[in-house]
């Protein structure tokens, strides 16, 4: 019987010929990646073990991130933890590098591997066709000592893309309607696949958008068929696939979707569900205080040219702050190259270093009661981006660019 | 037996532990935080033995071990819901907290009412009714049983 992209990446993982979905398979990891969130418990676990070990220090990367630079003496105290132990075991580390899903996308990911992180947005890496989940720090550890672990082989939902998104629509868009249309759990515990001719309209920094996102319908891991752009993006930096894999012709799917690209339209999520989404235009004048472009889901250099685009010769709105945090230090260098951080500073934006910033409402730039964000980042959950009674609604670049300038919600095509 | 504390459909683990608090050093400085947006007494008012009862897709959003390890630290002796999401569900079987499917307890129980589980026979029992529930796959209960994913790196 055909397999899918995920059972295929599984057996070759676990050295089976065949696996299919339901089954429990030990396989071998490819990579792991953990970042501050969690890998401060991680070593303490380390440290308790009868036996610490690690099973091949190459896999591990480990990546500063979510609260960069420090603020405050706990968090201080915990990034020492990670600092040192990294130094000590010759972990590969970054701190300040940009967050940890675009750097790992820009410095290791390859196409057929299977990667655990300790970070739900790890499915991101599924934009070149490899099998990247999240995990806690119990599972990471036990990745981290024997190399392995367990995975129960997931069904798949297959996305057949046509068409092309209009101007001024985005991957962003196009993955807040798909999870609108499936649901917060619409793919729990399953795989989302991606192909079609539509698949190829898409850039690199498209697919990471989508892939990245697909945990907010509950999906254990996203698949890209790998194509001349994936393979271009690899050779760029510097890399070949592991294997490229594409789903066999009788594979079984649990659903099949046909999605028409050029039938999505500028969406936002309203609090406090990434599913709770709506036709932007609904939204159109909701008062906001503060405006976010960044996150691993949108804050790569295409992202900061649509805002760019858009804000130049004009300025933030008086009432409003506006956070352009650019999604690692290439992107950012990229940026500058370009005159883009100039155009936002112009216009009266604040522009941060690379880290994850407001999405995860730890960092600089969390909002106070009652206060509402525009956001492209990757949750809009109650108190999200700092106090437990406040508002996120979630966006494109172009529409959070709109809304800042605006004071307000606003789409594109309103400035 | 054991308390109940009830959420509702959609819990995610921004609520079960805010992102503020989960790069605290340990488990215990973090546990009084825990479900602080919804319930700002819970921590306060659980104790050893009780229950967190939900609806569907318990613990959706991030993959923060801290949040089923904040429950058990205070000592949540079950969670028992509807559905889970994935990764919360995973966690809290690699840690040892015992996270239990139940399409009909949450639709007939009040917060504050009294249950016992009975893991092994797969059923809840509360005022005076019983409750069947979805029993552990094997390879999850072998987990459990050694307690925690853990347990076997030590043995």
């Amino acid at each position: 019987m055909g397999m899918t992209m995920a059972e295929k990446i599984i057996a070759a993982a676990a050295g089976e010929s065949e696996v299919k979905a339901g089954d429990i398979h030990t396989v071998e990891l490819d990579r792991l990646m953990s970042n501050d969130g969690t890998t401060h418990l991680t070593i303490d676990m380390y440290n308790q073990l009868k036996e610490p070990r690690i099973a091949d220090v190459n896999k591990l990367v480990w990546i500063v991130d979510h609260n960069v630079p420090c603020d405050s003496a706990k968090t201080a105290a915990s990034h020492k933890k990670m600092r040192d132990f990294a130094k000590e075991h010759g972990i590969r580390f970054y701190e300040g590098a940009g967050v940890c899903h675009q750097v790992m996308m820009e410095k290791h990911v390859t196409s057929g591997e299977l990667i655990f992180g300790a970070d739900s947005h790890t499915c991101a890496y599924g934009a070149v066709g490899a099998f990247g989940t999240g995990v806690g720090c119990t599972d990471y550890l036990y990745a981290m000592v024997t190399g392995k672990s367990w995975l129960l082989v997931p069904e798949t939902l297959r996305f057949n893309l046509k068409g092309k998104l209009n101007d001024g629509v985005y991957a962003r868009d196009l993955i807040l309607s798909i999870i609108g249309m499936i649901g917060a759990n619409g793919a729990n515990y399953m795989a989302m696949e991606f192909g079609g001719e539509g698949l190829k309209t898409l850039n690199m920094s498209d697919r990471i958008a989508v892939c990245n996102l697909c945990v907010e319908a509950g999906a254990k891991t996203a698949l890209m068929e790998v194509d001349e752009i994936t393979l271009e993006y690899l050779k760029a930096h510097g890399r070949e696939p592991k294997y490229c894999f594409v789903s066999d012709g009788d594979a079984v799917f649990a659903h099949t979707y046909e999605i028409d690209l050029a039938t999505i339209r500028p969406i936002v999520a309203k609090p406090h569900f990434v599913d709770s989404v709506v036709d932007a235009k609904e939204c159109v004048g909701t008062h906001i205080d503060e405006a976010f472009l960044g996150s691993c889901n949108n804050g790569r250099i295409e992202d900061l040219r649509v805002g760019a685009q858009l804000i130049k010769g004009k300025k933030v709105h008086p009432l409003v702050r506006f956070l352009v945090v650019p999604a690692s230090a290439e992107v950012y260098r990229q940026a500058l190259s370009e005159g883009i951080i100039d155009t936002f500073m112009e216009a009266g934006a604040i522009v941060m270093n690379p880290n994850c910033s407001v999405c995860w409402g730890s960092c600089q730039g969390v909002i106070g009661e009652n206060e509402v964000l525009i956001s492209t980042g990757t949750r809009n959950f109650k108190g999200r981006a700092g106090h437990k009674d406040s508002f996120v609604y979630l966006a494109s670049a172009a529409t959070v660019t709109a809304s800042a300038i605006k004071g307000e919600i606003a789409t594109a095509d309103l400035i | 037996m054991g308390k109940i504390f009830k959420f509702h459909q959609d819990v995610d683990t921004d609520q079960i532990i805010a992102s503020q608090y989960i790069i605290y050093p340990t488990i215990d400085e973090m546990k009084m935080h825990a479900f602080e947006s919804l319930d700002a007494d819970f921590a306060s008012n659980v104790r050893e033995g009780d229950y967190v009862v939900a609806s569907e897709n318990f613990g959706c959003g991030s993959s923060r071990e801290q949040a089923p390890a904040v429950l058990k630290a205070l000592g949540v002796k079950a969670v028992v819901a509807k559905s889970f999401a994935r990764i919360f569900y995973r966690n809290a079987i690699n840690i040892g907290l015992p996270v239990i499917v139940c399409k009909d307890l949450y639709d007939n129980v009040n917060a504050g009412d009294e249950m016992e589980l009975f893991m092994k026979e797969g059923v809840v029992r509360t005022g005076g009714r019983e409750f069947e529930c979805t029993k552990l796959p094997e390879y999850m209960q072998g987990i459990l049983d050694q307690g925690g994913l853990i347990a076997s790196l030590n043995k």
